[in-house]
């Protein structure tokens, strides 16, 4: 296991090494062709690695015929039951069957999927495509690793929710949610107060680490605002779950499927999105899980997709992304209890599935989302101070 | 100790075989080459490549490495030194209740004239010593976790008892490295002869003085062995930690696996690098404690 430690370090800087090398020797030429071009003159000037938009190929049928000459696309980090991305695969493959979908490592992190990025430039195998943290696609968007790319549906994206540079966007996600088990919770849990009677004793689990697990830091994140902190001050967070590990409630166990279904985590704070699956997954299995999204710490966060820079299929990367934009790859996430990014256009045009939109989780109010300093600061403190509140 | 003069014999031939090895000396250094060359890529490269990344910083933007000492100095403050401290502890304290736990298994077994006990306890110990990792925490969890069967039966949490604390994690290291140490230590005691234990008798020595002047003086290196391999496997375990206690029992292990692999801290690769150089360093004092103890041992174990 130290082994492990140590070739993963070494995977790092091995790879590290390899970068530096492949690009001292010449770097793929990236010309930044704006798009806009009339398609009948872009058509076979404009390599797909380059194109900026399916005009720039000569609009969605150049782009389709492209994607199957590569006929294969390399996705990372998809596992099949978070937010519907089996069905999401599934459907995709089944509309281009020439296109051979490789999906690799389904429980990657984001860290994982950027170091594939970095260690496998210039290789087969690199992913194309990327579903990421904010926090990494931005850092990923500042080393330059992404393609800039306007989906079709790029102007109905809130600016709020989109790079400028069209190098990421965000795609779905959800909110801050308590998951119960009303076989064995006679009481359900609404909000976090609820959470600290005494009655929820060795009954309360977050999705992993919030040091390492995005769904668990948007629940401490939740907690500070249920707690009279803000965007900027994570630390009545920190407190609120010090407090829940000192009276007991709080176990540090990591909710997992396998742990809900056993009923070790019979009360788990995530994503509003995963809890709802599990309620869907677990029916007549003895477990009848219940999910409210807490009115006292409201608080939403959404992924974004991005497309690598070097992506070995990059016709096929562009087509996923339309795919994934149209209202048929919007409407799967949404089947999935998540909230894709144009749902808000979707429900205005008609074009949402109303069926999946009823059972998503009742919210009251609306998100806000925490500007890139607050988070890194709220980051910063939570690495700091996480360990000392719950040791 | 005082030099039994019984035993000047086997000296002497140990001190023919140094001899003779020395003869030999640049021909063996030959055929010890590939073992060279594969430890030197294997252990050495990483190692380099670890050292490396803990003193540099590569800018993200112009791609520009420099120097640095920051990353090592943030290994050793605040929650990082908390983690290092927190594995050290849990693994100094493991791997001596796991030696002692050990050392007692294996001398029953060792005294115990039952060939089929032996062989099935050594068997049971092979696996039990590999039986770690996520698979592990996951049995712990279902039988001895909040909602476990034993937990429920006999009521542990009013006892006190909690799986996801410092204690909870040391008994299951427990589980793994117990039989680890009867693996290590079971050929140690078989070396222990019969004849010395006797020879003490006929002076007149109780059970006792035999083991005070004569048993663990001459087990002492192998007991100091069992509990270096113990402290280094309980020190580099992660996944069992990293299932059952997230981050409320600070571990070096995980806080590594937080910087490198997660969905919320960014550009911490380095300081993950520092922390396994850290590892590498105590490591490296626990051996140095170790190793010169290991020459004295082969004088009497053969």
């Amino acid at each position: 296991m130290l082994s492990s430690t140590a070739r993963r370090g070494a995977a790092v800087l091995l790879s590290a090494a390899v970068l530096t090398t492949l690009s001292a020797c010449g770097a793929a030429p990236d010309p930044q062709q704006p798009g806009g071009a009339a398609s009948g003159d872009a058509k076979g000037k404009t390599q797909p690695g380059a194109a900026t938009s399916a005009a720039d190929l000569g609009g969605m049928e150049a782009l389709v015929a492209a994607a199957e000459k590569e006929g294969q696309l390399n996705v990372i980090a998809l596992p099949p039951d978070w937010a519907n991305y089996g069905e999401m695969v599934k459907a995709f493959q089944a509309k281009y069957p020439k296109i051979k979908v490789g999906g690799e490592n389904p429980d990657a992190t984001s860290a994982d999927e950027i170091a594939a990025v970095k260690s496998r430039k210039g290789q087969k195998r690199a992913p194309d495509v990327l579903d990421l943290g904010i926090a990494f696609a931005r850092s990923g968007a500042a080393e330059n690793l992404f393609a800039s790319y306007k989906v079709t549906a790029w102007d109905k994206i809130p600016g709020s929710q989109k790079d400028a540079d069209a190098r990421w966007y965000n795609d779905y996600g959800g909110y801050v949610s308590i998951g119960c088990d009303a076989a064995r919770i006679p009481n359900c849990p609404q909000t976090f107060a609820d959470l600290l009677k005494p009655e929820y004793k060795g009954k309360v689990a977050l999705n992993g680490n919030p040091t390492k697990s995005g769904s668990a830091f948007g629940g401490v994140y939740a907690a500070a605002l249920a707690n009279k902190g803000s965007f900027a001050d994570i630390q009545p967070g920190i407190d609120f779950f010090g407090q829940l590990r000192k009276s007991g409630n709080f176990i540090p166990v990591e909710s997992t499927p396998a742990t809900v279904e056993k009923g070790e985590t019979p009360i788990s704070i995530d994503w509003d999105y995963l809890n709802a699956g599990y309620a869907e997954q677990f029916k007549g299995k003895g477990v009848d899980w219940k999910v409210s999204v807490p009115s006292d710490g409201v608080y939403a966060q959404y992924y974004s997709q991005a497309i690598n820079k070097d992506a070995p299929n990059p016709a096929a990367a562009r087509l996923w992304m339309e795919f994934l934009y149209s209202a048929e790859g919007q409407n799967i996430w949404l089947k999935g209890h998540a909230r894709p990014v144009l749902l808000p256009v979707m429900a205005a045009d008609g074009t949402a599935d109303k069926d999946a939109v009823t059972k998503l989780p009742q919210v009251q109010g609306t998100p806000s989302f925490p500007a890139s300093t607050e988070l890194d600061k709220a980051k910063a403190t939570l690495a700091e101070k996480w360990d000392k509140a719950l040791s | 100790m005082s030099a039994p003069t019984p035993t000047s014999p086997t000296r002497g031939t140990a001190g023919g075989t140094t001899l003779r090895r020395r003869r030999r000396g640049p021909r063996t250094w030959l055929a010890a080459l590939p073992l060279l060359a594969f430890t030197g890529l294997c252990f050495g490269l990483p190692l380099g490549a670890i050292a490396f990344g803990a003193v540099t910083r590569t800018d993200p933007g112009t791609g520009a490495t420099r120097v640095t000492g920051e990353h090592l100095a943030r290994s050793l403050q605040g929650p990082y030194l908390d983690s290092l401290i927190g594995s050290v502890q849990l693994s100094a304290l493991t791997a001596l209740l796991g030696g002692v736990l050990g050392v007692l298994i294996a001398q029953a077994l060792v005294t115990s004239r039952s060939t089929a006990l032996r062989s099935a306890a050594l068997t049971a110990s092979g696996v039990l010593a590999n039986f770690g990792g996520v698979p592990l925490a996951f049995a712990f969890i279902a039988t001895a976790g909040i909602s476990g069967v034993v937990t429920q039966l006999a009521d542990l949490t009013d006892l006190g008892w909690d799986l996801y604390s410092f204690t909870g994690l040391a008994v299951v290291y427990l589980y793994f490295l117990t039989p680890l140490m009867v693996l290590v230590i079971v050929p140690a005691l078989d070396g222990l002869r019969p004849q010395w234990r006797e020879a003490a008798q006929n002076n007149g020595a109780t059970g006792r003085q035999f083991w005070r002047h004569v048993g663990l003086p001459v087990l002492a290196p192998s007991l100091l062995g069992g509990f270096v391999l113990l402290f280094g496997t309980a020190f580099a375990a992660h996944a069992t930690a990293a299932a059952l206690v997230g981050g409320s029992v600070p571990l070096v292990t995980l806080k590594i696996a937080d910087a490198l692999s997660g969905n919320v801290l960014t550009g911490q690769e380095n300081v993950a690098l520092a922390l396994g150089l850290d590892m590498i360093l105590i490591a490296g004092l626990v051996m140095a404690v170790y190793l010169p103890l290991q020459r004295r041992s082969a004088r009497w174990l053969r």
